[in-house]
C-alpha cells in the first residue's frame, strides 16, 4: 500500500488557500482585485493624512504651517490638535472639571447596575442595585441632596407596602389603582419637604448642583439615551401588553399611541420639545430643555420598545399564557410571574438594539440647538482659533460613536447567538 | 428649587419653576441668576472657549445686565439658541433676555409679542465673493449661487432683492455660519449673503482675505438688539437702560478702569446721575443705586466692548461705521440720563 | 369585599361587581381608561389654549395662503418667492417623497448586492464588506450626511476650474457630464415637438410626453406579457415552446422608440454660462449627500437583512435544488431567494420607512424637504409653531401609513401564496 503523498502545492499553504477563496472563478477575482484597489486606495488616501499631522498647535493657522513646516509645501494633514484641546469638552460639555468623577462614577456603576440583567450568572441580589440605580445616577450627575432621591425611593417603598396590604383586601386592580395614587400623593405632598427636613439633619449627603445646561458632548448623548431607554421601559412595557389585551378601547389607545410615534421623525418630537412642550403643560411649568428633549425622547422610544417587547410576547408559547390562567393566576400575576419574565428575557436583544439605535439618534438633538458632539464640532468651529477645521472632529465624534456601538451591536449579537441555542 | 425641579422630572407632576409672564425682575432676583439666550457660536458675538466660558460682543451685554442687577457679571447662565428656537425660548419664558444678534421688525415686535430694548448694532445685509469672479456690484450677480443662513430675515431680504432687480439666482439654505463658511471658502457658493459684521468676520478669519471682496451693496437695515417678551415693562426698561448706560458711559469717558474713581471725581451731573451718588434712580427701575457702576465695571463701556471682540484690533477687525457715537458720525444715541 | 362572598350572594347587582365580577369588569376598565385618557387630552387642550391666551396667540391655519417671501432652489413644481406657504410645504414634501423614492432605490441595489457579497466565498470581499456594514451602521446617520456633504464640497472641482484655457477640470463622457462641487449636472432629455403640460386644478404641471411614453411602454408590457402566456399555453399543450423573445422583445422596445422619434427626443448638455452650468438637469450636492448618505447607511441594514434572509432559507433547500439538477444561478432565483423574499421583504419595507424618517434630517445640508420648508422656514418667519409642527407631523404620518397599508397587504398575499 502506497503512504498517502502531501497535495499538491497549488492546493496548500498560501497559494493554495488563495486559489481556492480568492481566484476560483473570474468574477471572484474581478471582486478580488477590486476590493484591493479600494483598500489601496483608502490607505495611500487616508494614511499619510493622519500621520502627517499636528498634535500641538493652538490654533488652525499654526497647525497648517507647523505641518506644512515638518513635511513639507502641499501636505495636507490632520489637525489632532483641537482634539487634544477639546477632547474633554468634546467627552463631558461644560461639566465642572472639578467635578468629572461623578460622570465617570457614574458610568462605572451603571455597568455594575446592568451586569445582573445582561449575564444572568451573576447574583439574582445585584437587581437591587440596579432597580436602586436610576436615582443614584441622576444624583449623581445633577447633584443636590441624596435626601432628594431617598425621598423619592421611599415613594415607591410606600406604594408597595399600599400594594401589598390593599391588593388581599381588595384585589390586584384595586391594589395597583391605590399604590399609584398613593404614590403621587405622597411626592406632591410629603417628598419636598421631608426631604428639606432630612437635609438639615444630615447635610452631608450633598453634592454640588450641576444645571443640565451644562451637559454637553457624549455625556450629553449617553445621558439623555441612557435615561430615555430606562424610563420607556415601563411605559414600552405597558403599551405592549395593552396592544395584546382585549380590552378594545385600551388596545386603541396603545395601537394608536404606537403607530403615531412611529409614523413620525424623532426630529419632529425634538422640535415639539424645543418649541411646544411648555404650551402643553400647565402655565408656568418651565422643564429645561434637556428635560422636555428626555421626555420626548422617553415617549419616542417607549413606543419602539413597545414593538421589541410585543416581538417577545409573540414569541412565547400560548400554553406558557393557558398554564398560567389553569394556574388560576388573575392578569397581573400570570403577567409578572410567568409570562413578563420570559418574554422580556427574549426581548433583551431587541431592547440593546434599540439603545444603540437611540444613542445614535442623540445627535439629533444637535439640531435643536443642544451642544451635543455634533452640536460641539460646531460651536468648536465658531471659536476664532479653529474656525474652518471640518474633518479632525467628525472623524473623532464618529470614531467614538463607532466604539460605542460596534462593542453594544456585538454584545446583542452574543446575546442572540445564546438565546437561540438555549431555547431549542 | 434644584429639589423641586428633580422631583418634577422625575414625575412629571407640573411644579412650578419660574412664571412666564409677569414681574421678570423678582423671578430673576429669586433664582439669582439671568437666563440670557444668545447664539450656538457666532465668531465676535457668542462662542465657547475650551473651559466652557462663554464670551463675545452679546455675551459681554448680558454679563452687564448680570452686573446691574447682582453686582456680579457671573450671575447669568446661557443658552445657546438657533434661529429656530430662539423666539419660543423667549415666549416660553426658558430665557429672560435674548440677545442673538436678532433683527429688530415690525412683525417680531407686534406679532411675535417681543418688546426690543435697543440697538446694539447696527448692521445691513451685504453681499461677499470671491475676487477671482471680478464682480464689483451686487447688480451683476443674476444666475449666482448664493449661501444664506436659514431661519433669519437676510433669505426674506435676499428674495426682495433679486426679485426687485429681476435676476434669478440660486439659494443654498445652511443652518449655522461654520458651515456657510466651509461652503463659501469651497467655492460651493459664489456669493455669501449675511449681516456684514458676519460678513467681515468670515473675511477676517480667512487664508486669504483679499481673495474675498464685500460688495458695496448693503440691502436692508438690521438694526440688532436685545429683546424681552411683551409685557413686562420694569424688566424691559431695566433691560434698555442697562444697554443705555454703556452707551452713555462711553460718550461721557466712563471705562471700566475709571468708573469707580469718577464716580467720587466727577463734576458732571448726568455721570453722577448715572453711577448713583446723585439722585435715587437706581429706585425708580428696582435695582440699587450703583447699578450702572456695576454694569460698566462688568465688561466696560460699549466701546470697550466693541473693540474686545469685534474691534479693529481683533480678527474681525469691524470699523465702528454706523455703530460710532452719534458725537463721531454714527448712530448711537442714547436719551439723556436724567 | 371579597370575590367568594360575591359568588354565594343572589344574582342581584351591587357596585363592588363592577371590578370583582369578570363579566362587568374588563367594561369598568375601559370606562375608567377612556375616560382617563380623555381627561387627559381635556387637559393637554386646556393647557395649551391657556398658554396660547397667555402668549396673546391663537391657533389658525390662514398663514398658509400668505406668499412665503422665501424662494427655495430644488423645485419640482412651479414656485416663486410669492407663492403661498402652503405651496411651499407642497414642494418640500415633493422634495422629501423624490429623496426618499432615490434613496429606497439605491438602498436596495447596494444592499442586496453588499448582503449577497458577505455570503461570498471569497475571503477578501466578504470581510470588506464585514467592514463596510459595520462602520456604516454604527455611525449616526447624521453623522455621515454631514460627511458626504464635506467631501462633495471639498474634492469636487469648482465650477471655476472648468473655466478657461487653464481649465484644470473638464466634463465627462464626452461634455455631457460635470461634475462640480455644487452638483452634478447631467443631460436633460428634451422633447423638439413637445406636447407641452397638462395642469392640474392649476396647482402644478405634468408632462404630457412622458405620460404618453409611459403608456405606450406599459401597454408594450402588457402585450409582451399576453405573447408570453399564449406561449406557455401552447408549451403546455405541445411540449413545445415557440420562440417569443425577439416579439416580447420589440413590442416592449419599439412603441416607445417611435414615440420618441415622433417627439423629436434629444438631450440638452449643460454647459457653462455665467456663474454656474445651465441646461441640463442640475442634481444639487445637497440632495446628492442626503441621497448617498441614506442610501449607504440604510444600504448597511438591508445587507444583513438580505444575509439573514438568504441565511435563513435552509441548506436543504439548496441541495434539493442540486439533487434535482438545477444548475446554481437558476437555484438562487427560482428556489431561494422567492422564499428569502418573504422574510426579507417585511423589514426591508420597515428599513424604507426609516430612510423616509431619517430624510426629515436634510435640513443638517439645506437641503429644502418639508422639514426645511413647513418645519423650518415657514415656521421662523411665521413663528406658527403649533400649526407648523403639527401639520409636518401629519405629512410624515401620512406617508408611513400609507407604506404600512401596503406592507400589510404584501403580508396578506405572501401568506395566502404560503398555505
Amino acid at each position: 500500500m502506497l503512504s498517502s503523498r502531501p497535495a499538491p502545492n497549488r492546493h496548500v499553504g498560501l497559494v493554495g488557500w488563495a486559489r481556492e477563496n480568492l481566484f476560483s472563478t473570474w468574477l471572484n477575482s474581478i471582486l478580488t482585485f477590486l476590493s484591493v484597489f479600494v483598500i489601496g486606495f483608502v490607505v495611500i488616501e487616508v494614511v499619510p493624512w493622519i500621520i502627517q499631522s499636528s498634535w500641538t498647535a493652538t490654533s488652525l493657522n499654526e497647525c497648517r504651517a507647523a505641518i506644512i513646516e515638518a513635511y513639507g509645501e502641499g501636505t495636507h494633514g490632520a489637525c489632532w490638535a483641537v482634539i487634544r484641546e477639546r477632547y474633554l469638552q468634546l467627552l463631558y460639555g461644560f461639566y465642572p472639571s472639578d467635578a468629572y468623577w461623578r460622570p465617570n462614577l457614574a458610568l462605572v456603576l451603571m455597568l455594575i447596575a446592568i451586569a445582573p440583567i445582561l449575564y444572568p450568572v451573576l447574583p439574582r441580589k445585584m437587581l437591587l442595585f440596579s432597580a436602586v440605580y436610576p436615582l443614584l445616577g441622576i444624583w449623581l450627575l445633577w447633584g443636590g441632596s441624596l435626601w432628594t432621591m431617598i425621598s423619592i425611593l421611599l415613594g415607591f417603598a410606600i406604594g408597595y407596602i399600599l400594594m401589598a396590604a390593599s391588593s388581599r383586601a381588595f384585589g390586584t386592580l384595586t391594589g395597583l389603582i391605590t399604590a399609584t395614587l398613593g404614590i403621587i400623593i405622597y411626592w406632591i405632598f410629603a417628598a419636598v419637604p421631608l426631604s428639606e427636613l432630612l437635609q438639615s439633619i444630615f447635610p452631608r449627603l450633598w453634592l454640588e448642583p450641576v444645571e443640565s445646561a451644562r451637559f454637553g458632548g457624549f455625556m450629553l448623548s449617553t445621558t439623555i439615551g441612557v435615561t430615555g431607554i430606562v424610563s420607556s421601559l415601563p411605559l414600552g412595557i405597558l403599551l405592549a401588553l395593552g396592544r395584546k389585551s382585549d380590552l378594545l378601547i385600551v388596545k386603541a389607545i396603545c395601537i394608536g399611541f404606537i403607530e403615531f410615534i412611529r409614523g413620525v421623525p424623532l426630529i419632529t418630537l425634538l422640535f415639539v420639545a424645543s418649541t411646544l412642550l411648555n404650551i402643553f403643560l400647565p402655565p408656568g411649568t418651565n422643564f429645561d430643555l434637556i428635560l422636555r428633549v428626555i421626555i420626548m425622547v422617553t415617549l419616542f422610544s417607549a413606543a419602539y420598545l413597545a414593538e421589541v417587547v410585543r416581538g417577545g410576547l409573540a414569541s412565547l408559547p400560548r400554553g406558557q399564557f393557558e398554564a398560567a390562567d389553569a394556574l388560576g393566576l388573575d392578569y397581573w400575576k400570570s403577567m409578572r410571574l410567568v409570562v413578563l419574565p420570559q418574554a422580556l428575557k427574549v426581548s433583551i436583544p431587541g431592547i440593546v438594539s434599540s439603545f444603540i439605535a437611540l444613542f445614535k439618534d442623540t445627535t439629533l438633538v444637535s439640531i435643536i440647538g443642544l451642544l451635543d458632539p455634533l452640536g460641539l464640532t460646531n460651536s468648536i468651529r465658531a471659536d476664532a482659533d479653529w474656525n474652518g477645521i471640518i474633518w479632525e472632529l467628525y472623524v473623532f465624534v464618529a470614531l467614538i460613536f463607532f466604539v460605542f456601538c460596534f462593542a453594544m451591536s456585538r454584545y446583542s449579537m452574543y446575546l442572540e447567538r445564546k438565546l437561540k441555542t438555549s431555547h431549542d | 428649587m434644584r429639589l423641586k425641579s428633580l422631583i418634577a422630572a422625575t414625575t412629571v407632576v407640573g411644579l412650578s419653576a419660574g412664571m412666564s409672564v409677569a414681574a421678570t425682575l423678582d423671578d430673576v432676583k429669586a433664582k439669582g441668576f439671568i437666563q440670557c439666550g444668545v447664539n450656538t457660536g457666532l465668531v465676535g458675538f457668542a462662542a465657547p472657549d475650551a473651559d466652557g466660558k462663554w464670551d463675545g460682543f452679546d455675551v459681554d451685554y448680558c454679563r452687564a445686565l448680570a452686573a446691574a442687577i447682582f453686582g456680579d457679571p457671573d450671575a447669568v447662565k446661557f443658552t445657546p439658541t438657533t434661529g429656530k428656537t430662539r423666539f419660543t425660548a423667549l415666549a416660553s419664558g426658558e430665557i429672560d433676555v435674548l440677545a442673538r444678534n436678532t433683527t429688530w421688525t415690525f412683525s417680531r415686535d407686534v406679532d411675535l409679542k417681543f418688546t426690543f430694548v435697543g440697538i446694539n448694532y447696527y448692521d445691513g445685509q451685504g453681499f461677499m465673493t470671491h475676487e477671482s469672479l471680478g464682480i464689483n456690484s451686487a447688480t451683476e450677480l443674476d444666475g449666482a449661487t448664493v449661501c444664506i443662513q436659514t431661519g433669519t430675515t437676510t433669505e426674506l431680504n435676499l428674495a426682495d432683492y433679486f426679485r426687485a432687480n429681476g435676476m434669478s439666482y440660486e439659494p443654498v439654505p445652511i443652518e449655522t455660519n461654520a458651515e456657510a463658511r466651509e461652503q463659501f471658502f469651497a467655492e460651493a457658493c459664489d456669493v455669501y449673503t449675511t449681516d456684514r459684521s458676519g460678513l467681515a468676520a468670515t473675511r477676517a478669519t480667512a487664508e486669504d482675505p483679499n481673495a474675498l471682496v464685500v460688495l458695496p451693496e448693503i440691502i436692508s437695515k438690521e438694526p440688532l438688539g436685545p429683546l424681552v417678551r411683551h409685557g413686562d415693562d420694569q424688566w424691559a426698561d431695566i433691560a434698555r437702560w442697562v444697554l443705555n448706560a454703556l452707551i452713555i458711559a462711553e460718550e461721557k469717558g466712563i471705562t471700566q478702569a475709571n468708573a469707580k474713581s469718577m464716580m467720587g471725581s466727577t463734576n458732571d451731573p448726568e455721570v453722577a446721575r448715572l453711577l448713583g451718588t446723585e439722585g435715587e434712580y437706581g429706585a425708580m427701575i428696582g435695582l440699587s443705586a450703583d447699578w450702572a457702576l456695576h454694569a460698566i465695571e462688568a465688561r466696560g463701556n460699549y466701546g470697550e466692548i466693541f473693540d474686545r471682540h469685534i474691534g479693529p484690533d481683533t480678527a474681525i477687525a469691524l470699523q465702528r461705521g454706523e455703530n460710532a457715537l452719534y458725537t463721531e458720525g454714527g448712530l448711537l444715541y442714547a436719551p439723556p440720563f436724567r | 369585599m371579597r370575590v367568594q362572598e360575591g359568588e354565594k350572594a343572589p344574582p342581584v347587582f351591587r357596585l363592588s361587581m363592577l371590578l370583582n365580577d369578570k363579566r362587568y369588569r374588563s367594561m369598568t376598565i375601559q370606562t375608567v381608561a377612556l375616560i382617563g385618557f380623555m381627561l387627559l387630552i381635556a387637559w393637554l387642550i386646556s393647557n395649551t389654549l391657556q398658554n396660547l391666551n397667555a402668549l396673546g396667540k391663537d391657533v389658525n391655519f390662514s398663514f398658509l395662503n400668505q406668499p412665503s417671501s422665501y424662494d427655495i432652489n430644488q423645485r419640482l413644481i412651479e414656485y416663486d418667492s410669492r407663492s403661498s406657504h402652503l405651496r411651499a410645504s407642497i414642494v418640500g414634501l415633493l422634495n422629501t417623497l423624490l429623496v426618499a423614492v432615490l434613496g429606497c432605490t439605491l438602498a436596495t441595489i447596494v444592499g442586496v448586492v453588499i448582503g449577497v457579497l458577505r455570503l461570498s466565498k471569497n475571503w477578501v470581499v466578504a470581510r470588506l464588506m464585514t467592514i463596510y456594514v459595520e462602520v456604516f451602521r454604527n455611525v449616526p446617520v447624521l453623522l455621515w450626511i454631514v460627511f458626504f456633504m464635506a467631501i462633495l464640497i471639498g474634492t469636487l472641482p469648482k465650477p471655476r476650474d472648468f473655466r478657461g484655457e487653464d481649465a484644470t477640470a473638464s466634463m465627462m463622457f464626452g461634455d455631457s457630464v460635470a461634475l462640480t462641487n455644487r452638483g452634478i449636472y447631467v443631460p436633460e432629455p428634451l422633447f423638439s415637438n413637445s406636447l407641452g403640460n397638462l395642469s392640474v386644478f392649476g396647482w402644478f404641471g405634468i408632462s404630457i410626453d412622458l405620460v404618453l411614453l409611459l403608456l405606450v411602454l406599459f401597454a408594450g408590457i402588457f402585450a409582451a406579457r399576453r405573447v408570453r402566456r399564449r406561449a406557455m399555453r401552447v408549451q403546455s399543450e405541445t411540449g413545445k415552446l415557440p420562440r417569443t423573445w425577439p416579439l416580447r422583445i420589440a413590442l416592449i422596445v419599439v412603441p416607445p422608440l417611435v414615440v420618441l422619434y415622433y417627439l423629436g427626443f434629444h438631450l440638452g448638455y449643460p454647459v457653462l454660462k455665467g456663474f454656474n452650468f445651465s441646461g441640463g438637469v442640475y442634481m444639487r450636492n445637497s440632495l446628492i449627500a442626503l441621497w448617498l448618505a441614506l442610501s449607504f447607511y440604510t444600504a448597511a441594514f438591508i445587507a444583513e437583512i438580505v444575509r439573514a434572509g438568504i441565511s435563513a432559507v435552509s441548506k436543504g433547500q439548496t441541495e434539493a435544488a442540486f439533487s434535482l439538477g438545477i444548475r446554481p444561478g437558476l437555484t438562487m432565483s427560482l428556489v431561494i431567494l422567492p422564499q428569502a423574499l418573504r422574510i426579507i421583504i417585511p423589514p426591508l419595507i420597515s428599513q424604507f420607512l426609516n430612510l423616509t424618517k431619517n430624510s426629515s434630517l436634510a435640513i443638517a445640508v439645506g437641503y429644502m424637504d418639508v422639514t426645511g420648508t413647513l418645519g423650518g422656514i415657514t415656521l421662523n418667519q411665521t413663528g406658527r409653531e403649533l400649526e407648523t409642527i403639527l401639520l409636518l407631523m401629519l405629512c410624515y404620518l401620512f406617508i408611513s401609513l400609507s407604506v404600512s397599508a401596503v406592507l400589510n397587504w404584501y403580508n396578506g398575499r405572501v401568506k395566502l401564496k404560503e398555505r
